[in-house]
Formats: structure tokens, C-alpha cells, sequence
């Protein structure tokens, strides 16, 4: 095991299956001489050369679909997003072209597509978005939202394996900030299932990505100041999502808070939230409730952004409503 | 003023076959030819017939554009051909009888049901299925070029667009892209005229669509898309020089559209004068009278293709008729695919 913050975690990942297999290659903007915009590929193109590492035109759609012509004729690709915003660029090809083939053509398409993405730096409207939710409504896709360093190099081996296009969502907020121990050896994490990152029998919290800290500091705050104890389950994939550890959880609790960063309306949590009221609504105890970022683009000014991205006191106000109802 | 060179029609039998065609070559590409509009036609006729779901479209007056082309494709080298294509279908093997399969949703087209007419590919014959949005399949053939270069490998990837596609940004970027790599990847523009009821006029300001190609850093040719050993003798060229390594080619291949944009469409919109004048450049009448002036085509040799196409066809329609509606049991299968589905040509 070596320390390792997320980033870096995510580049190891891509390093040893770069170094392992060599039909895994990587095209984006700014990837190999400048490194990434966020630095997760720097030095790369002089280990596996500019073959390997592709420095792409300004051109979301031809990356995306590049890749999928690539992976067709027998390849691995990574496109790295600079930002998961610039993702509705190559909107229309994931969702026609790379969603679709396999179900109507037999053609299998391994992708991986590294996204970027969050907020809490003041990115603005345009590099700050959370736009899994989109993506996971589509028929094809796989969607994947690491939290720990572990899971970050874990799952990005898991999604160069797996034979279908995967959206890889990396928090940007953790990139430096979370560091943990991770281990120096190739392994993989498999898609479906969740993590519990803190155990507890009065409300089960469901999140992911960088939600899964600011769930952990509610649940700590609550657990000192009230003596309430909140399971927080981190989902880790969304598509396939662990329909099973959630509804286990509940049975347990009885009460479930669906936690994200993406806004509200059609968001990822109203599928895990009418999933818990349709097959686990006798086990309840009150209402299956959420805490998301409101139905507004994401604001640029500290103060508006901060009131955007659910904060600590927002997941405890939510989870006391919760736990006195 | 035009920048494409515009390609002169090939003039004797010696000359095509510098091009690399014998004589038996080119019998089979009149069978070729009169396979697909033969395909089309029986098609057309199982739709009149109720017997083809969803809609019907026909690449009538592309014929040639499409056999041409595909004709001077390498065993390896991969397409992903358009509807107006099923020429290159054809031509890279497709039984006849998995395309009435698909035609009318059995379960032994290459959808399996999954999708209808033309959106279908048999990828061991280095084939993409095309999708609705065109040109999406575009940036794919240009990733199919990608991983060429990346394996140095000595294969081509070929991309059809229409003229109406040529308008979207997919084109661009594809485009582009292949020009900044020099990709082995030829571009071939189905130019119709007619993007369903829209002229060119309305699609690009431009003299010709393959006028583009030297703002990408590549070269642009213009063919007559009805004769198809020109057609033919420009695409070996340009897949030719994209093996050797020389970059991408735009061809565009100047047709007009015979008939609706599918077949619920009559057209009304085209003036008559342009089909009447069309219809004296028939691709397949136009060089079955190449091949009695320039190859001694003899009555009984035709005669012989017709009759062997014609029970091909026959044979054809009544194999697929039997092929069996899919099972609602199988709506579920194959959203995502597993391993195991990696193992097929391409994937390796």
C-alpha cells in the first residue's frame, strides 16, 4: 500500500494498464505534451509516445467517436473530457452511435470516457456540472462516480475492461484534496456495488462522488450532537447501481436521503428514491427524501456556488427532518 | 470556381484495367450492379406488399457510386456505408437473403430485428452499421483509421456522408482530424442533390462538396457517380494512397437521386426535366453499353448474369420469409454487451 490522492490514483490506474496492455491508448485536448488540463496523464507521452497519448484538435465528437471507431476495430481508448461539461459536445455520438450499437449492430464498444467534473472552486456554469443523470438514462451506458483513491484506480482498470462504453465521472474537488492508501498492484473494482463508508441504524444516506464526504461530516456532526447514527452507503457506479445494499440498508434504518450534486429534478436520486418507495415501502418510517443542488446552472460567485453545492448544514438539516418525522 | 479536380470517365478496357480490373472483374461488378437494384427493387416490391415494417429506401442512381467504390476496398480494409449504399453491402458480401431477413425484421438479419432496412452490417465483412444521424458514422471510420495508424497497419477506412450531412459538424471534426493525422481514411460523399426535399443550394455555398478538402489539407475529387469505372478508378486511387501512408481523400460522387427520399415520398419537388435528363445517365445501362462498346459484352453473357441474379433473388426472399419474427423474450438481450461478444474479427 502507498499513500496516494485520488489523482494520482486514477493515473497509476491508467499507467499499469497502459503498461499492460497495449491496445489501451489516450486521446483528449492538452493530454500528452501539456500532461491534462488537471495533469493526470503528465509524462505519459514520453513513456508511450504520442501514438499513444494523442493530443486531440479542439473536437469533443470526433475524440468520443474516434474512440468508438477504434475500440471497433480492436483497441482500448480513454478519452479524457478536459471537463465533464464539454461531454455534451459528444453527447449525440454516446448516445446514438456508441449506446446503441451493440443492442441493434452486435457491435460491442469498449470505451472509457474520463469526465472531469463537480464543483466548489468557482468554475462557473461551465465547468462545474454533474451531468451523470443524463447519461444514466441512457440504455447502453455505464456509469461510474469513484470517491476513495482506492476505487478511483480500481474502477478506471474496471472500465477500460469492461466491453461497453463507461463514463468515468472524476470528482475534481477530491483530485488533491483526498489522499488514502491505495494499493501498488494492478486490481480491479466491479461495477454494481456499493460501499459502506460509514455503518449506522437510524437513516441510510445514499451518495456518491465528492457527496460522500460532506455525507460523512454530517453524519459525524449528528452522531457527537444528537447520538443519531446514519449508514452512508457511497453507490460507486450508478449504472449498474446496487439496487440490493440500498434496499438491505433500508430495511435496516427505515428511513432513506438521497444525496447529490447534480440539481434536482430528474436527477439520479429520483430513480433511487422511487426504487426504495416501490419495493421497499413497507419497511419505511417516513418519507424517502433528498438533498441535491437546486434546479439553477451552476453560479460562478463564491457565495452563490456555495449555496448551490449541498453543504454540511444543508445534509443535517435534511437528515434531523428525516430522523424527527 | 472549383478547387476539387473534376475526374475524366475511363475511356477503354486497357485503361481500366492499368486500374487494376480484368475482364471477369468487371462481369462481376454488372452483377454486382444489377444485384442491388435488384435487391432494391424486390424490396420495394415486399413493402408494396405489406411485408416490410417501418419505412422503405432505396439508393436508385447510386448504384454505381457504391459498387465503385467498394470494389476497390482491401479484404481488410472496413466501411460504414449508407443507405443509399447497399451496394457495398453487396459487393463485400452480404447474402441477399439476410438483407430481405433484415428488410422485413426477422430474426436472420444482421439486427436480428433489432433495427430495420439499410442500419445493418455484418462487421466479419469489415462493415459498421449506420445510424439515422448522419454523418455520425464519419468520426467513427476516422477511429477505425486511428487505430490503423496507432497498430501500423496497412488497412483503410472508408466513410460515406451525403451532401446534406456535409452540412453538419460531425463532417468538420472528422474531417479535420484525418487532415491534422493524415489518416488512412477516404471520404466519399453520396452527392444526390437532394437531401430529402432540400437542394444543394441550400446545403453548401461552395462550387462542390469536395472543394472542402484542400482547407482540411487533403486532396478533393469529383466524379460522375453513374459511372462506376470511374467512380471505381478514383477510390483505388485515394485508398491506395491512404495505405501508402499519403493522408485522406475526399471523393465526392455526383448522382441524382431516382427516386423519393423513401419510398412514401413521390419527389414532387424535384423538376422532371432533371430526372428526365438523369434518367440517359442510368448507371447500369450506362455501362452495360461501356461494356458492349469497349468489352465485347455478348447478349448470352448477360443474359446468363440476369437469369443467375434472378434466381438468386427468388431464392433469396423465399429463404427469408421463412427466417422467423423475433421472440419478445429477446427485448431485454444485448443492451450491454459481455466479454464474449469481443470475440469476433474486429475486436481482436
Amino acid at each position: 500500500m502507498a499513500e496516494r490522492t485520488y489523482l494520482q490514483a486514477i493515473s497509476e490506474g491508467l499507467r499499469q494498464e497502459m503498461r499492460r496492455d497495449d491496445r489501451v491508448f489516450i486521446i483528449g485536448e492538452d493530454v500528452g505534451v501539456y500532461g491534462g488540463a488537471f495533469k493526470v496523464t503528465q509524462g505519459f507521452q514520453e513513456e508511450f509516445g504520442q501514438w499513444r497519448v494523442i493530443d486531440a484538435p479542439l473536437s469533443e465528437t470526433a475524440i468520443v467517436a474516434g474512440c468508438t471507431g477504434a475500440a471497433i476495430m480492436g483497441l482500448r481508448p480513454v478519452a479524457e473530457m478536459q471537463f465533464a461539461d464539454f461531454i455534451s459536445c459528444a453527447w449525440d455520438h454516446l448516445v446514438t452511435v456508441a449506446a446503441k450499437q451493440r443492442y441493434r449492430a452486435g457491435t460491442p464498444v469498449p470505451i472509457t470516457v474520463r469526465l472531469p467534473s463537480g464543483g466548489g472552486f468557482s468554475g462557473g456554469p461551465f465547468h462545474s456540472q454533474n451531468p451523470e443523470s443524463s447519461f444514466a438514462h441512457i440504455p447502453g451506458l455505464k456509469v461510474v462516480c469513484p470517491a476513495t483513491p482506492a476505487d478511483a484506480k480500481g474502477l478506471i482498470v474496471s472500465a477500460i475492461e469492461d466491453p461497453n462504453p463507461v463514463l468515468y465521472f472524476e470528482h475534481k474537488h477530491l483530485y488533491r484534496r483526498i489522499k488514502d492508501e491505495v494499493p501498488e498492484e494492478r486490481y480491479t473494482v466491479p461495477f454494481g456495488e456499493a460501499r459502506v463508508h460509514r455503518e449506522g441504524d437510524d437513516i441510510t444516506l445514499v451518495t456518491w462522488g465528492a457527496m460522500v464526504y460532506t455525507a460523512g461530516e454530517a453524519a459525524q456532526k449528528l452522531e457527537e450532537e444528537e447520538g443519531l447514527s446514519v449508514e452512508i452507503l457511497d453507490l460507486r457506479t450508478l449504472i449498474p447501481w446496487d439496487k440490493r445494499a440500498v434496499l438491505e440498508s433500508v430495511e435496516k434504518t427505515s428511513k432513506a436521503l438521497v444525496l447529490h450534486e447534480d440539481t434536482r429534478t430528474g436527477g439520479f436520486g429520483a430513480e433511487i428514491v422511487a426504487t426504495i418507495a416501490e419495493e421497499a415501502f413497507e419497511h419505511l418510517d417516513g418519507p424517502v427524501s433528498r438533498v441535491t443542488a437546486p434546479d439553477t446552472p451552476v453560479p460562478f460567485s463564491p457565495p452563490l456556488e456555495k449555496a448551490f453545492i449541498p453543504q454540511v448544514e444543508d445534509v443535517v438539516a435534511g437528515l434531523k427532518e428525516l430522523a424527527e418525522y | 470556381m472549383a478547387i476539387a479536380r473534376e475526374a475524366e470517365p475511363v475511356g477503354s478496357l486497357s485503361e481500366i484495367k492499368e486500374a487494376g480490373l480484368d475482364r471477369e472483374d468487371l462481369l462481376g461488378i454488372f452483377r454486382n450492379l444489377v444485384l442491388t437494384r435488384g435487391v432494391e427493387d424486390r424490396g420495394h416490391i415486399l413493402y408494396k406488399q405489406g411485408k416490410i415494417p417501418g419505412s422503405f429506401y432505396t439508393g436508385r442512381g447510386n448504384e454505381a457510386a457504391a459498387v465503385g467504390v467498394a470494389t476497390a476496398m482491401g479484404p481488410e480494409d472496413v466501411g460504414a456505408p449508407l443507405h443509399r449504399d447497399l451496394g457495398v453491402h453487396i459487393v463485400r458480401g452480404v447474402e441477399p437473403w439476410r438483407i430481405f431477413a433484415q428488410f422485413m425484421g426477422r430474426i436472420d438479419g444482421p439486427t436480428q430485428g433489432k433495427d430495420g432496412n439499410v442500419h445493418m452490417a455484418d462487421a466479419r465483412l469489415g462493415l459498421i452499421a449506420m445510424v439515422s444521424h448522419l454523418p455520425a458514422m464519419l468520426p467513427v471510420a476516422v477511429g477505425c483509421a486511428l487505430a490503423f495508424r496507432i497498430r501500423e497497419e496497412k488497412r483503410v477506412a472508408l466513410a460515406w456522408f451525403g451532401e446534406g450531412a456535409s452540412a453538419r459538424g460531425d463532417t468538420h471534426e472528422g474531417m479535420n482530424f484525418a487532415g491534422v493525422r493524415r489518416l488512412p481514411v477516404v471520404f466519399v460523399c453520396d452527392n444526390n442533390q437532394w437531401a430529402y426535399s432540400t437542394p444543394t443550394h441550400l446545403e453548401y455555398a461552395c462550387e462542390h462538396v469536395a472543394d472542402r478538402a484542400k482547407a482540411y489539407g487533403f486532396d478533393g475529387v469529383v466524379v460522375d457517380g453513374t459511372d462506376v469505372l470511374a467512380v471505381y478508378r478514383e477510390a483505388k486511387r485515394a485508398i491506395e494512397r491512404a495505405r501508402a501512408g499519403e493522408g485522406p481523400t475526399l471523393i465526392e460522387c455526383l448522382t441524382l437521386r431516382m427516386e423519393g427520399h423513401a419510398v412514401h415520398d413521390d419527389a414532387f419537388y424535384v423538376p422532371k426535366e432533371m430526372f428526365e435528363e438523369w434518367a440517359k445517365r442510368d448507371p447500369l445501362e450506362r455501362f452495360r453499353t461501356w461494356l458492349r462498346d469497349n468489352a465485347d459484352f455478348a447478349d448470352e453473357e448477360e443474359e446468363e448474369i440476369r437469369g443467375e441474379v434472378k434466381k438468386l433473388l427468388n431464392d433469396a426472399i423465399k429463404r427469408a420469409d421463412e427466417s422467423p419474427l423475433p421472440d419478445e423474450s429477446t427485448l431485454l438481450d444485448g443492451v450491454f454487451a459481455s466479454p464474449e461478444d469481443l470475440e469476433t474479427p474486429h475486436h481482436k
